[in-house]
């Protein structure tokens, strides 16, 4: 039984034919990562926002099951699956200076939802803070407690959500392009971060990313995707060895590798957007 | 081979209005502290740095957005590091930019057409619709874009519009700042492609500026690593990429993650 | 994607044909009100006082809407007034348009001193009092029409400018106004050709609203009377009188009440309406 289990998942603009997602099944293993790769309106984001249930109001889920330790979230009711998700997951955001309150303290962001959700004692919650900015490599914890967000650079509010993330020791953590709006010199130290909490705490972890550099660094498992469409879904051995399905070969073959400068940044052949392509009408044909 | 561009202790310090007094001048930050480099006719030199090195600055400075503080930009052989801009008109047709958002740097209420067209009318350029479509023809996009406005259209397309616009005035020397670092891997390929085949088509000088040395070693013949504003190491690629001697591109080296399992991971 | 434009689009649609339909009829009302308005509007009769509206008990026929005290036909001062808010609306809006986005656009985009004086400038009038200052400059220049209007562009120009050049100033801090630059283009023609087509969705909403905005100053003044002479049908005269006899004819007061309010909506949608509707962005 995987940790968590999404079978056939669709979803569409409410009240259209514009289809989102098409089918989508994945499995996350307890302790372990699984990339979620595609390029921008693959549908990539809208997976791991539907687990957490935040799509946006004018996308309605059209059919699938999502499976959190065996419970299906779909049927349940609005407050229960928040409560079930509140005590189980959490979300690395993508921009760290966005997903910071500005006007509040680090200190109670980080255990507000110890307190209110998990029912913590305020002491406890802020022993536990001090010690997960230890773990995230914060070397003054009680400074950065009491600071703003504005006064701490970008890889530091990252690592605080990082922290953060992992406060209540959740046994999925959606991670959105956590690196992505970070400055190059300061992305490998915390995917490395990441990669170490996950592995310490044994966390289920859904990695989304557009870049395959990373999806090698830190995911065992890597489900491609195409137009909401899942085209590949393998072992990360498997897929840097020889992608199976000719978009993802393409894929790899166009990201940049400056080992072999002459074999990488190659466009994907129209060819093969074709055929891809061809799969989603095949997919919208076989499921009117 | 004659230097097209070449600049001597280049200087530039900008007022931070961050920390401005409530009564004087703010206090200047600092960002190019001198900086020597020249670029012959017909190169692709990148220059590469990590946030904060002053690359978008140097970017902007090489086409006069900014004026120097101190130092000198030399442009085929004349000193434009002063210029007015109206002395600066008629030259400005010979070196264009490509910039790094494309959303930004297209205008939203504008066609394709008028944003291609409105710097040949500028420059009294003959027949400018043609102009336009030559250049939506060179980055392959059809005749059918010059009615779209720029939100109609996806990331790399948007970028292919800036290129055509600098490309459209026959310009000798173009700075292309970040310009695929916001698109995906496939739009990113196929810019960098195109933008190969038209430095090849078009003897054109480029600057390329990115944070990213992957990207520069595939398209540059040659590399300037910058460092808090000071030029760190200016080598052939190869000699960058095999025995790097600054420790900047070393830390900018060691980065870069690359598409395969395992191999770099825990240095 | 499609479809949710769509319907976005219907009701930014619906929006704009009910304003623009109620806005017509207005200026329609106000360019036929000599031919179309069933009486005098000025004529009393005192025996014919305080009739009801048409549908209740004890009217007359042809006074569709009612008489106030003087026995004026409520309909016919109605639709006379509406000529003096048109042409407020209209020439106010207008003229503090002009004024106040120039200002702004000019203090927005070129910065530097222009800027300073101008900004400061905004802060000192925005500091007076408005319905005070109203009334002093109408105590000044004598009550009438040009008074208003010179009131309205007077206190409200700073509305304008202040939004404009805060919308300038985001807009200039974009790259395709670099991009103007390395083009060759002159300052003046970015300002013009590259600026001011994106603050022009921003500056329609205002003027539209800045009419609206003028119909209600014009009654207000009325109100208090310091408007146009007492004879000539307006609003909010119309209002101020019908606010004595409210309890024995609130048909005096509310139905001019309502046209106002309905005109100042319209108004404000008509701006909004025609965003959505032309705004290449919106598309």
């Amino acid at each position: 039984m995987s940790f968590l289990q999404v079978t056939n998942l669709s979803a569409r603009i409410k009240g259209s034919d514009h289809r989102l997602l098409r089918g989508v099944s994945l499995t996350v293993e307890a302790g372990e990562v699984r990339g979620l790769v595609g390029e921008s309106g693959a549908g990539k984001s809208m997976i791991g926002k539907a687990i957490l249930g935040i799509l946006p109001r004018a996308i309605e889920i059209t059919g699938g099951s999502i499976l959190l330790n065996g419970t299906e979230l779909l049927t349940l009711s609005p407050a229960e699956r928040r409560r079930l998700i509140g005590a189980s997951t959490a979300l690395i955001p993508q921009d760290p200076l966005t997903a910071l309150n500005p006007s509040r303290r680090i200190g109670p962001q980080i255990t507000d939802r110890l307190v209110d959700i998990l029912g913590w004692s305020r002491s406890a919650a802020d022993a536990r803070a001090t010690e997960l900015l230890d773990e995230v490599q914060i070397t003054d914890p009680t400074r950065v407690l009491r600071a703003y967000p504005h006064e701490l650079s970008g890889g530091m509010r990252q690592r605080i959500l990082i922290a953060s993330a992992f406060a209540a020791e959740p046994k999925l953590i959606i991670a959105d392009e956590p690196t992505t709006a970070l400055d190059v010199t300061v992305q490998k130290q915390i995917l490395k971060l990441i990669a170490t909490m996950q592995a310490r705490h044994g966390t289920a972890l859904l990695f989304v990313t557009h870049d395959l550099g990373v999806v090698a660094k830190v995911c065992q498992k890597i489900s491609v995707l195409y137009g909401g469409l899942v085209v590949e879904d393998t072992t990360a051995e498997a897929y840097f060895t020889g992608p199976a399905h000719a978009y993802s070969r393409a894929l790899l073959a166009a990201t940049p590798k400056y080992t072999n400068p002459e074999a990488s940044l190659l466009p994907i052949p129209d060819a093969v957007i074709a055929a891809v392509q061809a799969d989603v009408d095949a997919y919208d044909r076989r499921v009117p | 081979m004659t230097d097209l561009l070449r600049i001597t202790g280049l200087h530039l310090s900008l007022p931070d209005l961050n920390r401005k007094p409530l009564i004087g001048a703010a206090p200047r930050i600092h960002i190019l502290k001198g900086v020597d480099f020249a670029i012959a006719k017909g190169e692709i030199v990148g220059i590469v740095g990590g946030s904060g090195s002053g690359k978008s600055t140097l970017a902007r400075t090489l086409v006069r957005l900014l004026e120097p503080s101190a130092g000198t930009i030399h442009f085929d052989g004349q000193d434009i590091s002063h210029l007015s801009e109206a002395a600066l008109r008629p030259l400005r047709r010979r070196f264009q930019m490509i910039f790094q958002d494309p959303m930004s740097s297209l205008n939203p209420r504008h066609t394709v057409a008028q944003i291609i067209e409105g710097p040949l009318a500028l420059h009294d350029v003959a027949n400018p619709s043609d102009r336009m479509r030559e250049a939506l023809d060179a980055v392959g996009l059809g005749q059918r874009f010059a009615t779209r406005h720029p939100h109609q259209m996806s990331g790399g397309q948007r970028q292919r519009v800036g290129i055509a616009r600098a490309i459209a005035l026959r310009p000798d020397f173009i700075v292309a700042d970040e310009i695929v670092s916001g698109l995906d891997v496939s739009s990113q390929a196929q810019v960098l492609s195109l933008l190969e085949r038209l430095v090849a088509d078009l003897g054109l000088t480029l600057a390329f500026i990115s944070h990213d040395l992957s990207v520069i070693r595939r398209l540059c013949n040659r590399i300037i690593v910058l460092d808090k504003g000071v030029i760190v190491e200016n080598a052939p690629s190869a000699e960058v990429f095999d025995t790097p001697k600054a420790a900047a591109t070393r830390e900018l080296l060691a980065s870069i993650l690359l598409p395969e399992v395992g191999a770099d991971w825990q240095t | 994607m499609a479809d949710a434009r769509a319907l976005v689009h219907r009701r930014a649609g619906l929006r704009l044909w009910l304003s623009a339909g109620w806005i017509a009829l207005v200026a329609a009302a106000a360019l036929l009100a000599p031919w179309i308005a069933p009486h005098d509007p000025l004529a009393q009769d005192l025996f014919l006082g305080r009739l009801p509206p048409f549908w209740m008990e004890g009217t007359e026929p042809g006074y569709w809407l009612g008489t106030d005290s003087l026995g004026r036909d409520v309909l016919s001062r109605i639709l006379h007034g509406a000529r003096i808010a048109l042409i407020v609306a209209v020439i106010a809006g207008t003229l503090t348009c002009l004024i106040g986005a120039t200002l702004g656009l000019l203090a927005g985009f070129l910065r530097g001193w222009v800027d300073l004086v101008i900004s400061r400038l905004i802060d000192i009038w925005m500091a007076f009092p408005p319905v005070l200052f109203s009334i002093l400059l109408i105590a000044v220049l004598g009550p009438g029409l040009t008074s208003i209007i010179i009131a309205i562009v007077v206190i409200d120009w700073t509305r304008f400018a202040r939004v404009v050049r805060a919308e300038a100033m985001a807009q200039g801090a974009m790259d395709y106004v670099a991009s103007a630059r390395v083009a060759g283009r002159t300052r003046i023609g970015t300002m013009l050709r590259e600026i001011l087509p994106n603050v022009l969705p921003t500056i329609v909403v205002l003027l539209t609203l800045e009419m609206g905005i003028a119909v209600i100053v014009e009654a207000i003044l009325s109100f208090v009377n310091l408007s146009i002479s007492t004879d000539d049908p307006t609003w909010g005269g119309m209002i101020a009188e019908g606010r004595t006899s409210v309890h024995q004819a609130w048909w005096v007061l509310v139905f001019p009440l309502v046209t106002l309010f309905l005109t100042v909506l319209a108004f404000s949608q008509l701006g909004e309406g025609l965003k959505d509707r032309y705004d290449p962005v919106l598309q």
